[in-house]
């Protein structure tokens, strides 16, 4: 509606101007991504213009490169673990935060946030003076701890949105007619919630595969992957990180489609709290009598 | 409808873990900025604010806790000069392509933050491909060394960075607008212009807050950019406190940096909440 409206108006230069600076700022966010595909085929190595020898040598290295895919395997392990920390207490933290009346709740669901948008070091750093108290060796388990801790605020912030939507007839109905509170949180309430659940688990796994302030002071021996990666940048470029970062993007690629593919086919309306804007207003907007 | 076992049950497990594993190492870290440490890297559990006038006293501290600021601060206006253009586009002009847009901001944000921050240095490097782009076109004959290893290296790969989280919240509140409003303003009679300083504009505030924080803050206590890009002279405050608790090994002095950042952050997430509110509608 605006849209037809403002072509009627003279805002041609004005929307040329916006739709200039978009450009320019999609460039932006592009251009380095670009490039550094780009580079994971240049026998050159990385820089140099214009790219030649175009070549898939980088990769065959990457293939054989024992030490990255140890460090793949690692942070693996450490995503999954992390997802299995945070939703299992990000879940009840949401129903808690949604259903019950406690002290202190709005401390709680502040601290919970805490360290998402805190300085990861300042989460790492406390944690691992902790652990030095507690005298816990530094390793998966300490990574784990940190990382599931960390990303609890995704599952209970996504979560949380998802049980402002839920309409709670049909766990009342179950209540109703005989099932405990066990059998309708696992019958009602879960199937109910799969949609935030999976878009959290997604998140919680992309950025804990991303992870390196918090893991920076909670690694033992073994590297994660951003880690390895971090070690071998400090010693010097090698298109092999061109080619390593190139799959990583690629498989980020695909957990982006994957999302979308299984939110159209289930629904559409239910967005990824943390990343999506709130289509209920867009459709108010367009019809700002819904009575009618 | 829920029972107290219920609410027991959801409550009890969640709260206890964030008490031991954030309350907890939290007020440890408090402690611990309290406490010093012996040349035989022993840590004394004795009581005193000798970290604190450290701090104060050690120029190479707070000039580099306000050169991080001043870097976080030109990452927050660069975000939002790009950033509420392309969201007042999406949310005004995009018309059908208005999804797919939007997801072509999100995006970026699932690559690796090491990995982009890794791209700007094999573009902006000495044999970089800026540097050899612009030799091979003749505008240059030598290398511009002044575009790695500076804050403004920092600078640019902070604002790539966050750019989309600034985007986020101001598009999200710029959806919000209702649209009879703006019709409303034009009908009459204001210009384009006028449309937007006197409504838009003001009603997007709480997400140009939002934004605007996400972007300072997140920048504020990043360490790997400037590791990364940064050089000696774009050295930020969070990399004193990985040396410290690395090799230099003064944990207690770690503390109380860290114990500063976390008071300016709070106090700027605390500030930003009130600014929201103030603004919305």
């Amino acid at each position: 509606m605006i849209l037809a409206d403002s072509q009627q108006r003279p805002t041609a230069p004005r929307a040329i101007w916006l739709l200039l600076h978009a450009s320019a700022v999609f460039a932006f966010l592009y251009l380095p991504i670009a490039v550094l595909i780009l580079y994971s085929f240049n026998g050159q190595g990385v820089g140099g213009f214009p790219p030649h020898h175009l070549t898939l040598d980088w990769y065959r290295i990457l293939f054989a490169d024992a030490a990255i895919w140890d460090a793949v395997l690692y942070s693996l392990k450490l995503a999954l673990a992390a997802i299995v920390i945070a939703l299992g207490f990000g879940i009840p933290a949401a129903l808690a935060l949604d259903r019950a009346n406690f002290p202190g709740k709005t401390v709680f669901r502040r601290l919970v946030l805490l360290p998402l948008i805190l300085p990861g070091i300042i989460t790492g750093l406390s944690l691992s003076m902790l652990f030095k108290l507690a005298d816990v060796r530094l390793g998966l388990l300490t990574l784990v701890l940190g990382h599931g801790t960390a990303l609890i605020s995704v599952a209970t912030t996504e979560v949380f949105a998802g049980l402002q939507k839920l309409d709670r007839a049909q766990e009342e109905a179950s209540l109703d007619l005989g099932a405990n509170y066990w059998q309708t949180f696992w019958r009602i309430t879960v199937p109910n919630l799969k949609l935030p659940i999976i878009g959290a688990a997604l998140l919680i796994f992309t950025l804990s595969m991303d992870e390196i302030a918090v893991s920076f002071f909670l690694i033992g021996r073994d590297n994660t992957l951003p880690l390895e990666i971090w070690g071998r940048l400090r010693r010097g470029i090698t298109p092999e990180i061109n080619a390593v970062s190139t799959i990583i993007f690629l498989f980020s690629l695909l957990t982006i489609v994957f999302w979308y593919r299984l939110r159209s086919q289930s629904a559409p309306d239910v967005g990824m709290e943390l990343l999506d804007p709130p289509h209920e207003n867009v459709n108010l907007s367009t019809n700002p009598n819904p009575a009618d | 409808m829920f029972s107290r076992a219920y609410k027991t049950a959801v409550t009890v497990p969640p709260l206890a873990w964030v008490a031991v594993f954030l309350l907890f190492p939290y007020a440890l870290m408090f402690c611990y900025s309290f406490w010093s440490v012996t040349p035989a890297q022993t840590i004394l559990h004795s009581w005193s604010l000798d970290n604190y006038k450290e701090l104060f006293q050690k120029p190479v501290y707070w000039q580099t806790l306000l050169r991080s600021m001043w870097i976080a601060a030109r990452v927050m206006l660069f975000s939002l000069l790009l950033g509420y253009p392309l969201a007042y586009f999406l949310s005004f002009y995009a018309g059908k392509r208005k999804d797919l847009l939007y997801q072509m901001v999100i995006i970026p944000l699932w690559v690796s933050y090491l990995v982009r921050a890794y791209a700007w240095k094999t573009i902006l490097g000495s044999d970089g491909v800026l540097n050899t782009l612009l030799q091979y076109v003749h505008l240059t004959s030598h290398p511009l060394d002044f575009l790695l290893y500076s804050p403004f290296a920092v600078v640019l790969t902070l604002t790539h960075i966050y750019t989309p989280f600034t985007i986020l919240p101001i598009y999200a509140s710029l959806e919000h607008i209702p649209r009879n409003l703006v019709e409303a303003s034009h009908d009459l009679g204001a210009t384009l212009a006028q449309t937007f300083w006197k409504v838009i504009f003001p009603l997007s505030i709480p997400g140009v807050v939002a934004g605007a924080t996400f972007a300072f803050v997140l920048s504020l206590g990043d360490f790997l950019a400037p590791l990364l890009l940064g050089g000696p002279s774009g050295i930020m405050i969070s990399n004193i406190v990985v040396s410290l608790f690395g090799a230099a090994y003064n944990w207690p002095l770690g503390a109380a940096i860290s114990l500063g950042m976390l008071v300016i952050v709070v106090s700027l997430l605390f500030m930003s909440e009130r600014l929201e509110k103030k603004w919305s509608f």
